[in-house]
Order: C-alpha cells, then structure tokens, then sequence
C-alpha cells in the first residue's frame, strides 16, 4: 500500500516535471502596465539554466523512478528505458506545437562524453587491458577497418543496384556512411556491459575496443568528409591518411600522457589545500581532451591516457577523502551524462527530419550484424596464434554480439553538413534505426543469451593478502624462468619499465616516503583501511558475539560477547599501544599521528581506528594467564611489546613460533578464534559504486 | 658430448613424450642449456646464477634452488642435487608448459594441481610438507628485498596477516588447545583456487633469443 502510494506520488512528481520542461519552451508573458509591479515573473533572464537544471533534474529522477520498478528493470536494460522516456518527453513537446530539441553536437562532444570517458579511463583495469592489448588493439583498428570498407562497399553496390531513388548516393559518401556506423560505441557498451556482469576478459575487450576505436573513426572521418569537399582523391591523399591516422592516435596518447604528469606532478604539493585536490584531476583531464580537440586529434585517447598516466601518482598523493570525492564525482556525473544522453536520443528521434527508405534502412542493419561477425571471427582466427589463452568461439560471439552502436554515430551524423551529403537525413534515419536496433534488440537479448551460453561471469574480488603476494610471486618467478630460458618476452620489458618508474619517475611525482612504497604495502595498508572503515561502520567491536559454529570453509564472523565497560578497557589498552607502534610504524604509513600543522585536517578517528583494527587484526598474545598479560601490557613501554610477546611466550614454551590470534576479554581461556568479520562486505559496498545504478 | 646423432634424437623423443614439449622445443631447450653451461654436460648453482636477466629478480634464490630440488623432479625422496642433467632441466621447465587447448577438465585439474605443487615446493625449504610461518615470512621479504627501507617488522606483519587469513578461510574455528602450525598443501589449494594458475603459469617456449643461440653474448 505505501509502496503503491510512493510510486503515485513519484509519478506525479514526474509529469509535474515534464509539463515544466514544455512549459519551459514558452516565453514569459509581457509585465502589466497598473502601478509597481509587487510580484512579476521574469523567465528569460534565467531561462538557459534553469532549463538545464530541468532537464538534469528530469534525467535523475527517471534514474530513480526505474529502481521503484524492479520487474521492469530486471528484463529491460537501463538505456533502453530512457530512450522511451525521451520518445515520450518528444512527443509531449511535440502534441504542445514546439520544436524539440535535437542533441546538439557541440553539447554532447564537449560536454556530456567526456564525463563518462574520464570515469572510463580513470578506473580503467590496467592488468587486464595491458595484457590483452594487442587483441583489442588489432579489433580496434583492423576490425573497424574492415567494418568500413566492407559496409562502404556493399551498400554502395546496393544503392547502384536499386537505383531510383539511392542513384545519388555515391561511393565517398557510402564509405562515409560506413566509418559513422561502423565505429562501436563506448557509452552504449558501458551501459549494458554494466549490468551483465560478464568476465573481466571479455568486457575489457569490448569495451576497450570502443574506446580505442576512436582514433580510428576520427580520421575516417575527416578523411572522407575532405575528400567529398574537395571532390577527388588521389593515392597521395590515401597515403596521407594512413599517416594521419597515426598522428591522430599517437597524439592524442602524448597530449593525454603531458597533462597526466601534470597533474600527478600539481597532487604532489597539495598537502596544504586538500579541498581542492579533485578539482585538479577534472581541470587537467578536461583540458587535455579540449587540447587534443584542437588539433583534431584523438580526444577519448588523450582522457583516457591522461586518466590511467595521472593515477597511481595522484592517488599515492592525495587524502583518503579526496580520492573518495573524485571517485563519486565521476560516477555521478558519468551516471547523469549517460541518461541525459538517451534521453536526448529518443527526443531527437521524435525531432528530427526523417526520410525513410526501407532498402537502404534493412541493408544497414543487416550489413552491420554480417560485418561484424565476419571481422571477429576472421580476427580472432589470427588472434588466437599468438595468445596464450586462445578466445572460445563463446568469447567471439559475446564479442561480436557486444558490438552497440550508439550517440556518437549519431552527433558525427548530425554534423555532416547537407550541402555535400544531400542525403544527411536519410543517413541520420538509418543511423537512428541502427542505434534503435542495437541497443534494444541486442542490449535486451544479451542477458539471456549470456546466462544460456553459460559465459563465465565476473569473479566476487575478494580482497585476499595472499592472492596479492602470490601474484607478486608469480610475476617474478615467470620473469626468472623467462630469463634462464633466455626469452626476452613482455615480462621482461614490463620488469625494465616498473624499475624505471621505481627509480626515477617516482621520486619525482610522489611525494615524500610514499615514493619509496612497494606495492604490496599499499595494497596491504588500503585492505587494512577498508577494515578498519569497516569497523567503524558496523560497531562491530562493541557487539563481539559469540561466535556460532558457521562452516569452516566459510570466512563468517567469528566474534566474542563482551561487556560495555571491558570494551573501553580494551579501547584504552589498544589506544595506548598504538601510539607506541604508530612511532614505530611510522614510516610505512601515509598519516602521521604527531599533531604537524599539515595534518590537521586529517580525520583523527579514522587513522586511530585504523591502527587500532590493525591490532586487533594482529597477532594479540593467547591468553591464559590473562590479568597478568593484560597488566603488563599496560605498564610496559616498550614499543613492540604486541607483536614480540608473542612469540617471546610461545618459544618459552618450546612450541614453534606459529600465530595465535585471540582478543583477550574475559578470564576463562577462550577458544581461539578470528575476530575478522570479512572484508567482502565492504568490497560488495565498493563494487556496486562501480557500478551505474 | 659423446652421444651420435641418433642417440640424442631417440633421447629427446624421449624426453618429448614425457614431458610434452614438441622436438622442435627440446631441441631450443638443448641449445640453451649448452649455452647456460658452457658446454659442459650438468647444470650447477653458479651457471643461473651467472645469468644477468636473473640478477634483479628478487627471488632469484628459490628459483635456482627449484632446478635442483629433488621433490621437482618426480623423485619421491626429499633434498637437492648438486648439479643437474638435460632432462632434469627439462622436466623442471615442463611445469610451465601451456596445457593444450582441448583438454578434459580433469587433466585440468591435474595441471592445475601440479603447478601448485612446484609454488608450495618452493616455499616449503624444509621439505616438511608445511609452510610455517617462519617461512612464509621468509617469502615475503624476499619479495620486498627490493625495497631498501622496508624493515623486517612490516614483512612480518604482512605475513602474519596472511597467514591469519589462511587459517581463518581453511580452519575457521580452532579448539584452545590448538596451534596453526601452518599451511598444509589441501590448503594452500584452497586459498590459491581462484587465481587461475593454469592459465596464468605458463610461458611461451617457442621464441628463444637468437643471440643465446651463437656463442658468445
């Protein structure tokens, strides 16, 4: 009954909102003319945002409205959704006899992409895509190549067969065609690909294809769009293009990779204006995209280079909070651009001028189904020569079928100009259909063919200490082996870079003893940190319960039934310690206890929290004697009094020095037990805020 | 090198067949390990540790104590050779083979299972078929030796944690009475099951450096 009255209200609240947004397209009525005017309306002078402000507020609250809607969610994806919310919202302003708003191409370039390619970027899994780099590379370019030219050819042909009315259409403008639609669509395959859950591998290759494909589709682009303005082409100008191409790409990649050393090189002096730390990371990945707009070349490679140069810098750098911030920064504002971004779709779909032709239309559709399953499977033939863990033929046709086309095919359409390509509203009417075709029939269908093909989904990350250093392990012990059998493989060049980074580009770009932190530590001390958050979320060390006997293949609570007072007893004992171990430790950690004016404005609480789960996370000495070990531990002064007493009592009694863990809290000798409530909890939290919901 | 022509063939069909490696293969394999030992018939400690890829590794001690570790070489008795011969040498490389693609998931298995053995292998130094924390230890400062400020204390810690984490995924919940005296191999595949080793532990063996080929570096 609430829930039934919530959604009413919500939906009321919707339409309220609607009927603003065409009420906006109105003007203001003229001011009465009798006496001082006590309340007038004056609309024009805040218009531009305030319609702004509308159609942001629109798109939040269709994001909100779905999840009131869990049967619809669950079956249809999100972008298919809100490309009907803006059919309707089209429609409406078009039954109230206004024009509706087309996307704007400069809008959606500079403004609403860059957002979700920054997130994209920023968060992008560098393992995995360094390893695959070759096969998405090689989809990318060679695999949108062949898109091209085999649709460009094709339709042409057609168009030549069917004459009448496609008699027009002529080869430059086919191949034209071809390079917009080809092109897979990063939005698109995020907005999908977000929800299926499908295996890293698989989504890594995908989605980077989209991303690289830019590049690519860029130079086609212009290429072919000077050639129909200049009106012939010569071998000298193919040979150009090739060169452009890769000007294009490599020079996006260096802009970005500038201003990512830039901006890690800022985070190292921003220890004193902590505030303003992920305004920088914004300000310099934007700015590298606009740079490297400039020059036509590759903008989504100069975000993405900028985003993953600029990372393990800034974030060796910068607070905790900070990273927070401009983690759910990105996420908000790449969530609010991907809905604004089909809603747009489907209100420029009812706007736009549209000539329909069945032939050209059904060809392109099909066109694009064939040519994209030819070039993966032809691809991943030769592909599969030289991987070590060859792509199944399920692999290739999630590939293949992953392949949606989205609204950068349709802004790149739309700013064709209609006196070279007379026939711009046809290609935009095909586009559209395409877009149209993918997004639902695919993006819907793709689930159930996922959970039918039994594809491997997403591993649960478990933030394991021991995958990590075996990890490690492995990567050396490879490299070795790949040494004594004299095999200089990308290992080996892997190895060459890290110890160029270690020696000289991270003296310069971290600052202070971070520099000098392998990557296990801060691997452990972010685990440590999430625990410790953890901690503090859940109380957790004030309800210590009793542990039941839970499966012991299972990483359940294991916890302990105390008192009110033993607990602070037990706050007071592990405070006192900390400080000691904290002087200690004191290098290898990223705050420091001692008030210094620079660290003021750290949280207190969570760095002492932290130290204090490491403690009880920490071998703590087993207790049978207990007041006496508790008493001593109190008085004494000597700073490793924790971690040696351990193993000081245990050799005493001839026992190998082996770990025992226990939280001492009451007299009676205590089953051993692990106070670790398990990290998943807070991971799960993390993984869905990488998610779009 | 005595053995004619044909005697070394019959021997690398041999050695083929058992350890899978292709002729083509064996044959790269018996150009490097002439290479490595400078023509000499066995392997010793100081030709690995004379190559200069390894010296930067910082775990390049376990990795040449694998070659001689007599569990590695299918020999049921424990302890280390002093010097090893071709098929020694190619018996421990056989452990980083890629499985071939068309397998039954319980070879699978069976790879997977004897990759981990090699990992707990070298861990394991005292061949008591248990890795103490001791050792465990020992493993993770070897892997931050490369870091010259780290202390011993932070690797002490790490490996606690580790090992904390081991008992608490495989034991659960301990009696008082009871030690963890440290990870049992059962275990140790537990705890690795979800790094994919059979995919990950794997090199490729067939492009060998030609200037190793030639004499001289």
């Amino acid at each position: 009954m609430l829930k039934m009255r919530m959604r009413m209200k919500m939906l009321l609240l919707l339409g309220w909102c609607c009927g603003l947004v065409c009420a906006g397209q109105n003007r203001s009525d003229p001011r009465g003319q009798t006496g001082f005017p006590v309340l007038s309306i004056n609309y024009d002078y805040v218009q531009m945002p305030f319609e702004v402000s509308l159609w942001i507020l629109l798109a939040s609250l269709m994001k909100l409205g779905f999840h009131l809607l869990p049967v619809l969610s669950g079956v249809v994806p999100e972008s298919c959704l809100l490309i009907v919310v803006g059919l309707l919202v089209g429609g409406l302003i078009r039954v109230m006899g206004k024009n509706p708003p087309v996307l704007d191409s400069q809008l959606f370039f500079l403004c609403l992409l860059p957002p979700i390619i920054l997130d994209a970027g920023y968060f992008l899994p560098i393992r995995p895509f360094t390893e695959n780099a070759g096969t998405i590379l090689t989809f990318a370019v060679l695999g949108t190549l062949w898109n091209v030219f085999f649709m460009g050819a094709v339709l042409y042909g057609a168009c030549r067969l069917e004459a009448g009315r496609l008699a027009s259409v002529d080869l430059l403008s086919c191949l034209l065609f071809g390079s917009i639609v080809s092109a897979v669509d990063p939005v698109a395959v995020l907005a999908v690909f977000e929800e299926i859950h499908i295996n890293e591998l698989l989504h890594i290759l995908v989605f980077g294809e989209s991303l690289l494909n830019d590049a690519v589709t860029v130079v086609l682009y212009h290429l072919f769009e000077e050639f129909a303005h200049a009106g012939e082409v010569t071998v000298g100008d193919v040979f150009l293009g090739v060169v452009c191409f890769f000007v294009v790409a490599l020079g996006g990649v260096m802009v970005g990779g500038v201003y990512g050393v830039l901006a890690a090189f800022t985070s190292r002096f921003t220890s004193h204006t902590r505030v303003i730390e992920p305004l920088f990371v914004f300000l310099y990945s934007y700015m590298a995209y606009l740079s490297a707009e400039v020059f036509h070349l590759s903008g989504i490679m100069a975000l993405i280079a900028c985003g993953v140069v600029m990372r393990p810098y800034v974030e060796a750098n910068i607070s905790h909070k900070s990273y927070t911030t401009i983690k759910y920064f990105l996420k908000m504002w790449s969530s609010v651009s991907e809905t604004l971004i089909f809603i747009f779709l489907g209100v420029s779909t009812v706007a736009g001028p549209h000539t329909w032709n069945w032939t050209f239309v059904s060809i392109t559709i099909v066109l694009c189904l064939v040519s994209r399953v030819l070039g993966v499977v032809g691809l991943t033939y030769i592909i599969n020569k030289y991987r070590m863990v060859k792509l199944s033929g399920k692999d290739q046709f999630i590939v293949a079928y992953g392949g949606l086309r989205g609204a950068i095919a349709f802004s790149l359409a739309f700013l064709l100009s209609s006196d070279d390509f007379p026939m711009k509203d046809m290609f935009l009417t095909a586009i559209i259909t395409v877009i149209f075709f993918t997004v639902f029939v695919q993006g819907m269908t793709i689930r159930p063919l996922v959970d039918l093909l039994a594809v491997k989904k997403k591993k649960q990350s478990k933030c394991s200490i021991n995958e990590e250093i075996h990890t490690q392990f492995l990567e050396h012990l490879l490299a070795g082996i790949e040494g004594v059998c004299g095999h200089y493989g990308h290992r080996h060049w892997r190895h060459k870079l890290d110890r160029f980074n270690k020696r000289y580009i991270k003296r310069c770009l971290i600052r202070g003893e971070r520099s000098q932190e392998p990557q296990l530590i801060s691997f452990y001390n972010k685990m440590e940190l999430k625990q410790a958050l953890m901690l503090l979320e859940s109380n957790s060390s004030a309800n210590l319960s009793a542990g039941d006997t839970a499966a012991p293949q299972q990483r359940s609570r294991k916890t302990l039934n105390i008192s009110k007072e033993r607990e602070e007893e037990i706050r007071k004992i592990l405070r006192a310690n900390l400080q000691k171990t904290r002087q200690r430790l004191r290098s290898y950690s990223r705050h420091t206890l001692m008030p210094d004016a620079e660290d003021e404005d750290e949280d207190w609480s969570e760095t002492r929290i932290r130290k204090q789960r490491r403690m009880s996370f920490m071998t703590l000495p087993a207790l049978r004697e207990s007041p006496a070990v508790r008493g001593s531990r109190v008085e004494s002064d000597r700073p490793s009094v924790l971690f040696t007493l351990a193993d000081e009592r245990l050799e005493s009694r001839g026992h190998k020095p082996s770990v025992t863990f226990c939280l001492d809290v009451e007299e009676k000798p205590l089953p051993r037990c692990v106070s670790d409530p398990g990290a998943d909890q807070l991971l799960e939290e993390d993984e869905s805020l990488h998610q779009r919901h | 090198m005595g053995a004619s022509q044909s005697g070394r063939l019959h021997m690398f069909q041999d050695l083929a067949d058992k350890t899978g490696f292709s002729i083509e293969q064996i044959n790269n394999l018996h150009i490097r390990f002439m290479y490595l030992t400078q023509g000499e018939d066995t392997l010793r400690r100081e030709h690995l540790e004379n190559i200069s890829n390894l010296a930067l590794n910082p775990i390049r001690r376990q990795i040449v104590e694998a070659f001689f570790d007599k569990r590695n070489l299918g020999e049921k008795e424990k302890g280390c050779l002093q010097e090893i011969g071709f098929e020694e040498f190619v018996t421990v490389l056989s452990f980083f083979r890629p499985p071939k693609p068309r397998i039954a998931d319980e070879e699978m298995k069976n790879i997977k299972k004897e990759k981990l053995r090699f990992l707990f292998n070298m861990h394991d130094t005292d061949n008591d078929g248990v890795i103490t924390l001791d050792e465990y230890r020992h493993v993770v400062e070897e892997l931050l030796s490369s870091y010259e400020t780290i202390g011993a204390e932070t690797a002490k810690a790490i490996s606690d944690a580790a090992m904390l984490e081991v008992a608490s995924v495989t034991v659960g919940q301990m009696g008082p009475d009871e030690f963890y005296e440290g990870i049992t191999f059962e275990q140790f595949m537990q705890i690795l099951k979800n790094v994919e080793i059979e995919t990950k532990m794997n090199i490729h063996f067939r492009k060998m450096d030609k200037r190793t080929m030639q004499c001289g570096k």
